[in-house]
């Protein structure tokens, strides 16, 4: 499992891994909305919130295709599967290390990313810890899309339409714990929904993902 | 006490059956050469002994983890150096040794360099080279000696021989001799499935909405 994990690490910051593309994607969405709805600091911090969640959701959802397609190629995934390594670990493996290359760098830098969004002050430390509470859900669920779609061509964009309703219920607790925050109001329930949810996903979404590339490797 | 056996087997390619009636049993020490002309199934075959599809009829029996499959491609990271592939998966199979293997295959030279700059039959050698490491004793390969030159196949060989000397077996498709007379040979051309009837369930989902 720890051999899986380095190999996926290695491969994703090495050159063509993708490392970095998720936090450039974000700056320049988070960059793009000022420029859009203007640059009164009265509306940025009141939609602020909102868009850095959508923002790390669209991020999120980049190199989600690369989990599986890549091995699914070179062969590899045929290999995991006759492996010693249950198919289920493997993907929770590599789930957890697409989350360590995109969500939870996003979420430590997601602070930076506020100051440009007018994100009022005591949000700041909600929007991390609803961010690394609930980034875990968008990368398991996110595996599991990229399972179901492994074999088909032009699979990214059928994995984006399955996976991102698949992320509603994160994207709303997630955003409702920043704007609480922000209000100066209890953000703890929200949060709470949040790690319920990621909680559920991890236990669940493993198992649905061996079953979908089992059934993608025949 | 065979490694595997085989009774009456028939599998199915796109949902059609291509070849039935399979039945065939290894020891240890022993080589099955699979033969026949390009789409009868020799690649299907071999993909339901690893485990990676169900059989339409007939049964696999085959101890635990025991099967080490290597099918057309090597699985081999392009970013990745020969040490770092091949030590990969010496770890996911458990912790063998990788320096007699690429002893073994000739790969020492090139241990330091990445897989994207090796040539088609080094990447074949150390696709290879990555079965020694599993440990397993059964050997499914698929046109093993793909890209290999004259050189690489006596090496292929030699391989296959000292697994089988040390107790392994190994079931080979292929269309080239490997100067291998030992090995046993099955002609699945005298295995056709006689009636290409549809299978009710689709294999997969591109073939349920492909």
């Amino acid at each position: 499992m720890k051999a899986l994990l380095i190999r996926d690490l290695r491969l994703a910051t090495r050159a063509g891994g993708g490392f970095g593309l998720a936090l450039a994607f974000f700056l320049i969405v988070c960059t793009l909305v000022p420029f859009g709805v203007g640059p009164e600091g009265g509306t940025l911090s009141r939609i602020a919130p909102g868009i850095l969640w959508v923002g790390a959701l669209l991020s999120c959802l980049l190199s989600l295709d690369r989990i599986f397609a890549l091995d699914f190629e070179d062969g590899s995934l045929d290999l995991l599967a006759t492996a010693p390594l249950p198919l289920e670990g493997a993907v929770a493996i590599k789930a957890f290390a697409h989350w360590l290359v995109t969500g939870l760098p996003l979420a430590l830098s997601a602070p930076v990313f506020g100051l440009l969004l007018h994100l009022p002050g005591p949000a700041y430390p909600w929007l991390v810890a609803s961010l690394v509470l609930g980034t875990p859900a968008l990368s398991m669920l996110g595996a599991f899309g990229a399972a179901v779609t492994v074999g088909l061509r032009r699979g990214g964009l059928l994995l984006s339409l399955l996976v991102l309703p698949l992320y509603v219920p994160t994207l709303i607790f997630g955003a409702e714990a920043v704007r609480r925050g922000a209000a100066g109001a209890d953000p703890v329930v929200p949060l709470v929904f949040l790690a319920a949810i990621t909680l559920a996903t991890l236990a669940l979404a493993p198992f649905a993902a061996a079953a979908a590339l089992r059934v993608n490797l025949r | 006490m065979s490694l595997l056996a085989v009774r009456d087997l028939a599998v199915a390619r796109g949902g059609l059956r291509v070849v039935e009636g399979v039945s065939f049993s290894l020891d240890p020490g022993r080589a099955l050469v699979l033969r026949g002309p390009n789409g009868i199934g020799k690649t299907t075959l071999l993909r339901t002994l690893a485990g990676l599809q169900p059989a339409v009829a007939g049964t696999v029996e085959a101890a635990p983890e025991a099967i080490a499959y290597a099918g057309h491609s090597d699985g081999l990271k392009p970013a990745l150096t020969v040490t770092e592939n091949l030590r990969f998966w010496a770890e996911i199979f458990g912790g063998h040794d990788i320096a007699a293997v690429l002893e073994a295959m000739n790969l020492r030279e090139l241990a330091a360099r990445p897989a994207h700059a090796l040539s088609a039959g080094q990447k074949r050698r150390l696709g290879l080279a990555r079965l020694m490491v599993t440990g397993r004793p059964v050997w499914l390969l698929d046109e093993p000696t793909v890209s290999l030159d004259r050189d690489s196949v006596a090496l292929c060989a030699a391989m296959l021989r000292a697994h089988l000397g040390r107790g392994g077996a190994a079931v080979i498709a292929t269309h080239i001799d490997l100067g291998m007379p030992e090995a046993e040979t099955l002609d699945l051309g005298l295995h056709r499935a006689t009636q290409a009837r549809r299978e009710s369930r689709p294999a997969g989902f591109n073939e349920a909405f492909g």
